[in-house]
């Protein structure tokens, strides 16, 4: 079943929206500055600036010293600004700098916060001390929105990212989010399978629903598509919206930007008719 | 709400005749006195074409132009020589694979999702597979030099056109023998589609002869004098026909008929995997499957959670437009088998099961029944004896390992059997234990060349597929 649906027309059209408004537009580099996030800022607010109905992504997703930058760029779109926190991508410190960490994002506006679970105690099987941080930084976070990234290509086994994902349920993640696109192995159809069926079995038990954040590698809209049916087939209709499922991508965007043309005007046109920012 | 657009595969890209003769040494020909039946879509009921019936003086032709073809070209040629033919078939299947899955849906009425990602992909594999082993008899474990039989008269049923037929001719050809074929009379046409094959992969004439009908047909194939060798498959009933009119004879016989397998749930099983293997034992191909997982065995401690997901994924299931790439379950094969289903069904009800099917909207033409399960089904209601053939799962429990196997084995078919637990020690326990030709741990429904596959019991004999699948076809 795993990507074996033939989406086509219509439905593609609006799931190509639908894709657009899920999109964490993403930049996490030593290189950005001030200037590369007010572009993306700027690309996130108006994706493409020759069409007006195109909508608006979901939010910005960057490290907590370009909060500010973001907050500042992002005012009054209800776009959302994300931070990635608790020494992103690693998570190798200790947990006074890590609740510093979140707590300085959200201090200068962050109403998301990225985390990154404690790969090194989840793999020597110190799991309540992975739940105990995550409890400790969704109460740093106050009312932002917490994304658990338990980072699924260092965790390897279907077994152990489902475990993760009780984890991070459990302790009061808002979303749970594959990868931080750091390391070789990112987002995949199946492990979000897993943790699409996951958020949904914690619904059944708990009544509460959690959202689920596929994240690096995810680069064309076939990918998204594909995702996309596999919410629909798993998770159901509830989390197809962007309160609950997001894309952590960045190289996304133009090619959903391309095949929403493509659509609209049924020819492709390049490259270099979409921004690059 | 995803609603998904259609998205149907073009039926251009086949040509099908408004009428079709029979396949006799190399050429098609009209049959002796004329007779021919239609061949319908049972999606939409429309006549696809009008096929030529074969009478007992055309089978009698059909038998002697593989005599003649054995004796003079095929039995004599090398190895070697047989297995490009086999190679150049193979590679025929795969250049013209788009075409054989829209007709094989077309005219049987499964899912182009599976024709074109099982069926012929398969098809080609057993051609490839087979071809392989044609210079190579002599180290396939039955001495030397085996010799081939001679001229085999093969009957298929309707559920897998071409891959039975693949299943039949493949072995039979590497091991030098020449065959008289007959499709179901419901599904003819890819067998003859095949026909072209063998014309334009230059086989020589009388190698391959396909001879179309229904029952009669089959019965003049399999009593003609000029045969060597039987293969069927098909029903119980007509199996047991078959080995009461050959008994005696020279003729060799394999037989590969119904199935009810168990489907065994384990405790610790992965319940998400597991449910796709449940639905995929059950709903892939309508149901028509002999070796469909139509008995699911759950152990009670999660019969609940089991149940639950089970129905939450049914509720997902696409009947529809066999054509259509989204399509997850398609038509039934015939009125005749949907009258069967329907029986079948009504008498689980009257017995006391319960019976649960997800909301499913069907079209008004064409033959449809909704995937449908019966819980509390206990071993002594029919629908948990009785090979339905069609999209219809009877849920049984169990407490304990042994009543697994005690109850999976309580049938009198034994062609196939699932395990579904995280316990490889299991699995093995269960594999020892369980009566079955086929038994699959932790999937289902899974077919490949080189294993062999048959049954116990009242699901036949012999095997095919694999090394295993040669000794049908060879003297040993």
């Amino acid at each position: 079943m795993l990507g074996t649906r033939s989406i086509k027309t219509t439905a593609k059209a609006w799931a190509i929206d639908l894709a657009i408004r899920m999109v964490d537009l993403t930049t996490l580099e030593g290189a950005d500055t001030p200037g590369k996030v007010r572009a993306l800022c700027a690309k996130a607010r108006r994706p493409d600036p020759a069409d007006p109905t195109c909508p608006p992504v979901a939010a910005i997703c960057v490290y907590p010293a370009m909060v500010p930058v973001a907050v500042e760029a992002l005012a009054g779109s209800g776009i959302h600004t994300a931070s990635v926190a608790t020494a992103f991508p690693s998570g190798q410190a200790p947990l006074e700098v890590k609740l510093a960490d979140t707590k300085a994002a959200v201090a200068a506006g962050a109403d998301e916060i990225d985390m990154v679970i404690n790969r090194g105690a989840f793999l020597s099987g110190r799991y309540l001390e992975v739940f105990e941080e995550i409890a400790a930084v969704k109460q740093a976070c106050g009312t932002a929105h917490l994304k658990v990234i338990l980072e699924t290509g260092e965790l390897a086994t279907y077994d152990n990212v489902r475990r993760a994902s009780w984890i991070g349920m459990l302790a009061g993640g808002d979303f749970i989010k594959t990868s931080t696109g750091k390391v070789p192995v990112a987002a995949t159809l199946p492990v979000t399978l897993v943790m699409l069926e996951a958020v949904r079995d914690f619904r059944d038990l708990t009544g509460r629903q959690v959202g689920v954040k596929p994240a690096g590698g995810i680069r064309t809209t076939k990918d998204a598509v594909k995702y996309l049916v596999l919410v629909n087939e798993t998770a159901g209709d509830d989390w197809l919206d962007p309160d609950w499922f997001r894309f952590g991508a960045s190289t996304l965007l133009n090619d959903l930007l391309m095949q929403r043309t493509k659509l609209t005007t049924g020819v492709y046109s390049g490259p270099d008719y979409f921004t690059l920012d | 709400m995803f609603e998904y657009a259609p998205a149907p595969e073009s039926r251009a890209v086949v040509d099908i005749n408004p009428s079709y003769g029979l396949f006799i040494d190399g050429a098609f020909v009209d049959p002796a006195d004329g007779a021919s039946f239609k061949t319908i879509n049972p999606a939409s009921e429309e006549v696809l074409s009008e096929i030529a019936e074969a009478g007992p003086a055309d089978v009698d032709r059909a038998v002697a132009a593989a005599r003649a073809a054995y004796d003079k070209v095929w039995s004599r040629m090398p190895g070697r020589d047989r297995a490009k033919y086999l190679y150049r078939i193979a590679r025929i299947i795969q250049e013209r694979g788009r075409e054989l899955a829209v007709l094989e849906s077309l005219d049987n009425g499964k899912p182009i999702r599976e024709s074109r990602d099982v069926d012929i992909p398969l098809v080609a594999a057993h051609f490839f597979y087979y071809a392989g082993w044609a210079d190579k008899l002599a180290h396939a474990g039955f001495g030397p030099a085996p010799k081939p039989l001679g001229v085999a008269a093969q009957v298929i049923p309707w559920n897998f056109p071409l891959l039975m037929l693949a299943w039949k001719i493949a072995p039979a050809l590497a091991a030098g023998n020449t065959v008289v074929l007959k499709p179901a009379e419901t599904t003819p046409l890819t067998a003859l589609l095949f026909a072209e094959i063998c014309q334009q992969a230059d086989l020589p004439p009388g190698v391959v002869n396909i001879v179309t009908g229904a029952g009669e047909t089959g019965r003049a194939l399999v009593e003609h004098d000029g045969v060597d060798k039987i293969a069927f498959t098909g029903s119980t009933e007509v199996g047991k026909a078959i080995a009461r009119a050959v008994a005696g004879s020279r003729k060799k016989v394999t037989l590969e008929l119904g199935g009810k397998a168990a489907n065994v749930i384990f405790e610790d099983a992965p319940i998400d995997q597991a449910v796709e293997g449940i639905v995929n034992g059950i709903f892939f191909n309508q149901g028509h499957v002999c070796c469909a997982g139509s008995r699911l065995l759950v152990q009670e401690s999660v019969y609940e959670p089991v149940l639950a997901s089970l129905k939450r994924r049914m509720a997902r299931l696409r009947v529809g437009d066999p054509l259509d790439k989204n399509t997850d379950i398609g038509a039934i094969n015939s009125a005749a088998q949907l009258e069967r289903i329907r029986a079948l069904s009504d008498i689980g009800g009257e017995e006391g099961a319960e019976r649960w099917s997800p909301p499913c909207e069907l079209p008004d033409n064409g033959f449809w029944f909704a995937p449908t399960i019966f819980t509390g089904v206990t071993q002594a209601h029919r629908i948990a004896r009785e090979e339905i053939f069609g999209p219809v799962l009877s849920v049984l429990t169990f407490r304990t390992p042994a009543e697994a196997v005690e109850k999976a084995n309580n049938t009198p078919y034994g062609l196939s059997a699932g395990v579904w637990t995280d316990k490889g020690s299991r699995i093995l326990w269960m594999a020892d234990r369980l009566r079955a030709g086929v038994v699959w741990a932790n999937t289902f429904n899974k077919f490949d060349p080189s294993s062999p596959f048959g049954g116990y019991k009242e699901s036949g004999y012999g095997r095919e597929g694999g090394r295993h699948g040669l000794e049908a076809y060879l003297d040993v």
